[in-house]
């Protein structure tokens, strides 16, 4: 096989249970974001535009709807001859099966993928977090500085510190000290959960880490802090672009309105670095005379004849005439019945919002979930 | 589903009236919707009536259409057995004798033809935008043993339909037979309208194509077919959904505006199935909390920051602030400059509007902005 300098692993096997329902039938990544995505395409655009054109994607999590999503990878350009993605679940072999039992098992249980390409170096990266980053100018300075492992970092709040995994470096942002989720940090340097390695170092400790039974097998706990403990070159490499971990409802509501913010760093309508996505082929939007949109996005397929505040839709909604649909989310193929009101909710597929049935309050500040039959509505402090 | 019918899509198509659309393209590949090509049509619906062989005969100026069509991936053509082939006119200077006619590009590639698998041949051409299924015409086809079954609409209203004014009628007697074919002058009331798309068997067409070039004196196919008529069995199949002709600038300002009517867009976009074009990964449509948006076809990817009326805007349009559209159609990727007010327009690709300029058509004769034009 011919060899590459660089192949992507993503991690996305994830439950993401703090997104509730929206995780019931579908893996994090699957989940749908920004009007016409899945959150995954971020990373694997970002993949795309970088020039990483192998890809490993590791699921375990409900995987159906993320691989059908993901197919053979064409709409990133990574239906490849040479490369191109691959969708990695556990397996079983002769000495039985198991599934993935830590982020750095995942990668480990396939070595075999990775030696396949005989890399410089493999990037890690996970499939859950929405962003635009060039990860080559982070390849280079990870050559540049002769790093065995460079991990990006994001400067947060000192009062978030509490909820990341926090690195401690030099002036020169030489890694001396990984801190999970401490309570007083030392830096306001968080890890984006994205590294890049030299193969042959990361192999190595994938190896030994296998033998240790007191391990979790995960790159945060175990393979980081055992590397600087060894007195490897880690280096920081700050991001300093938009970045979200779109972990709760709450965070996810937040997240989608960022994008109806003109200011947002996150420019989805910037042709240089596009989000790539599947793509249903739908008819344009059909918006009524009596309709009124303002500060949303719409997706093919729609056909409006109420109003719309602030609002983010997916494709095939139909909003019936008065309805009334502020600061929410609706995913593909909600029907919004004539005079409804629809307010701070994230409503998922196929639901069917009655005629003049109300859900949410605009004056209350909770974000309603509804749409999984098994739901009564949920509330989100 | 028509597996054993081949599509032949014939692009030798008079673009007399509609120039100013066509000056670095042919109908085909003219933008029509807010996110198609005229050409979508015509190769979707024969592909959602399960026809895997589709052969577009091109005339000229094909860049765009080539670069709209590519491997016919995003209609499921791109495949090994059949799929989506383009066959150019070919230029031979060693031959003396040549017709100025597409009979020569069918005589050029008379093998595609006989090589092909399938029995019977579908032929349309594109300008006529449909959405049909062609399985109930085959099936009627082999039913009744007609040589030549016709797609034709059937037209109660003439005196408001002036769109199909100088296109073939046929004359049908009470038994779906047609007597003769003639020329729409428009002064009918109650007519038959030929949608210019019939199915044959390939032997046929073969030999009404060789016949017609050893004769000498036909230079089209469909010259060469209406020859042959007092000698066949020919018999027309009606279709009833909306059929909408782009030949002049006027008929395609009409066609699109008529989508606004929700019934014309549900049963265009999506009556049989739905139609398919090339895909460009545009993200969502922006509102912004200044637009102001009614009636109108919207498709992705545009940047909305104006008001918006009674109009069609194709994917990557940008309406600043303040700009005011009404009754237009407004391509791919163009801006409209602050404050700008548009009535009656038509704009095609890349158009750049300046702030504060006042471009106004006639409902009659829309004001056209050609390609890439830059108004500032």
């Amino acid at each position: 096989m011919q060899k590459k300098e660089v192949i992507a692993m993503i991690l996305a096997g994830g439950q993401g249970a703090r997104l509730k329902s929206l995780t019931t039938n579908v893996a994090k990544p699957a989940v749908p974001y920004g009007g016409k995505y899945r959150i995954i395409d971020f990373t694997l655009s970002n993949c795309a535009n970088s020039n990483i054109d192998t890809v490993g994607i590791l699921t375990q999590y409900q995987p159906l709807a993320l691989n059908s999503h993901v197919g053979i990878g064409i709409p990133w350009d990574l239906d490849r001859r040479h490369g191109g993605v691959r969708l990695l679940p556990p397996y079983t072999s002769a000495e039985g099966g198991k599934w993935y039992l830590g982020t750095a098992n995942a990668i480990y249980e396939n070595l075999n993928f990775i030696q396949m390409y005989n890399p410089e170096y493999v990037l890690i990266l996970s499939g859950d977090h929405i962003y635009k980053m060039d990860y080559a100018k982070m390849l280079e300075s990870h050559k540049d500085r002769g790093a065995d492992v460079t991990i990006s970092v994001i400067n947060v709040p000192m009062e978030e510190t509490s909820r990341f995994g926090i690195l401690n470096t030099h002036e020169d942002l030489r890694i001396y000290e990984f801190e999970e989720k401490p309570k007083h940090a030392k830096s306001t340097l968080a890890s984006m959960g994205v590294y890049i390695f030299n193969w042959s170092v990361l192999k190595a400790y994938l190896l030994k880490d296998n033998l240790d039974p007191e391990s979790e097998h995960d790159f945060g706990n175990n393979i980081i802090p055992s590397m600087l403990e060894a007195g490897l070159k880690l280096y920081g490499y700050v991001f300093d672009g938009y970045w979200k971990d779109v972990g709760t409802i709450r965070s996810f509501w937040e997240g989608n309105m960022d994008l109806l913010d003109r200011d947002n760093t996150l420019d989805l309508y910037d042709d240089s670095w596009r989000i790539y996505t599947k793509n249903d082929d739908l008819p344009p939007q059909y918006i009524g005379s009596d309709a009124r949109i303002e500060n949303c996005m719409v997706n093919e397929g729609c056909e409006i004849h109420g109003t719309l505040k602030h609002s983010i839709l997916f494709t095939e909604i139909l909003v019936g005439q008065d309805a009334i649909v502020e600061d929410s989310i609706l995913f593909p193929g909600v029907k919004v019945g004539a005079g409804a009101r629809v307010y701070k909710a994230i409503v998922t597929e196929d639901y069917v919002i009655e005629p003049g049935e109300v859900i949410g309050d605009p004056d209350s500040d909770e974000i309603i979930l509804i749409g999984n039959p098994e739901d009564t509505p949920m509330f989100e402090e | 589903m028509s597996k054993d019918l081949m599509g032949i899509i014939n692009l030798s198509e008079n673009e007399e009236k509609i120039q100013d659309l066509t000056f670095n393209r042919p109908i085909a590949a003219i933008p029509f919707g807010g996110r198609y090509r005229v050409i979508d049509f015509a190769v979707s619906n024969m592909v959602n009536s399960g026809i895997q062989r589709v052969a577009i005969f091109t005339r000229h100026k094909f860049r765009s259409l080539q670069d709209h069509l590519g491997p016919g991936k995003y209609w499921s053509l791109d495949r090994k057995r059949d799929g989506l082939f383009m066959l150019h006119p070919m230029v031979d200077y060693s031959s003396s004798i040549r017709r100025y006619g597409d009979i020569e590009n069918f005589k050029d590639n008379l093998g595609f033809i006989r090589e092909s698998k399938q029995e019977y041949v579908l032929i349309t051409r594109s300008y006529m935008v449909v959405n049909i299924d062609f399985t109930p015409a085959l099936e009627a086809h082999k039913a009744t043993g007609a040589d030549i079954t016709m797609i034709c609409k059937h037209i109660v209203d003439g005196q408001n339909a002036s769109q199909y004014i100088g296109l073939d009628v046929l004359e049908v007697d009470q038994n779906m037979a047609v007597k003769g074919v003639g020329i729409n002058f428009g002064a009918k009331e109650d007519y038959c309208l030929s949608l210019e798309m019939y199915i044959l068997k390939k032997e046929l067409l073969i030999d009404i194509i060789t016949n017609a070039y050893q004769s000498g004196s036909t230079d089209f196919l469909k010259q060469a077919v209406l020859a042959q008529f007092s000698r066949l069995k020919v018999n027309a199949f009606p279709y009833t959904g909306p059929a909408q002709c782009i030949n002049s600038i006027n008929n395609y300002y009409k066609a699109n505006m008529d989508l606004l009517n929700r019934q014309t867009y549900q049963s265009v976009f999506t009556g049989h199935g739905l139609i398919y074009t090339k895909i460009k990964d545009e993200p969502s449509t922006f509102y912004s909390p200044t637009s102001q948006v009614t009636n109108s076809i919207i498709a992705n990817g545009c940047f909305i920051e104006g008001t918006v009326e009674n109009s069609i805007l194709f994917r990557g349009v940008h309406v600043k602030k303040g700009a005011v559209v009404r009754n237009a159609i407004i391509m791919q990727d163009s801006v409209i400059g602050e404050s700008a007010h548009l009535n009656y327009v038509i704009a095609d690709k890349n158009v750049t509007v300046g702030d504060r300029k006042i471009l106004m058509g006639d409902g009659g004769v829309p004001f056209v902005i050609k390609k890439e034009q830059r108004v500032i």
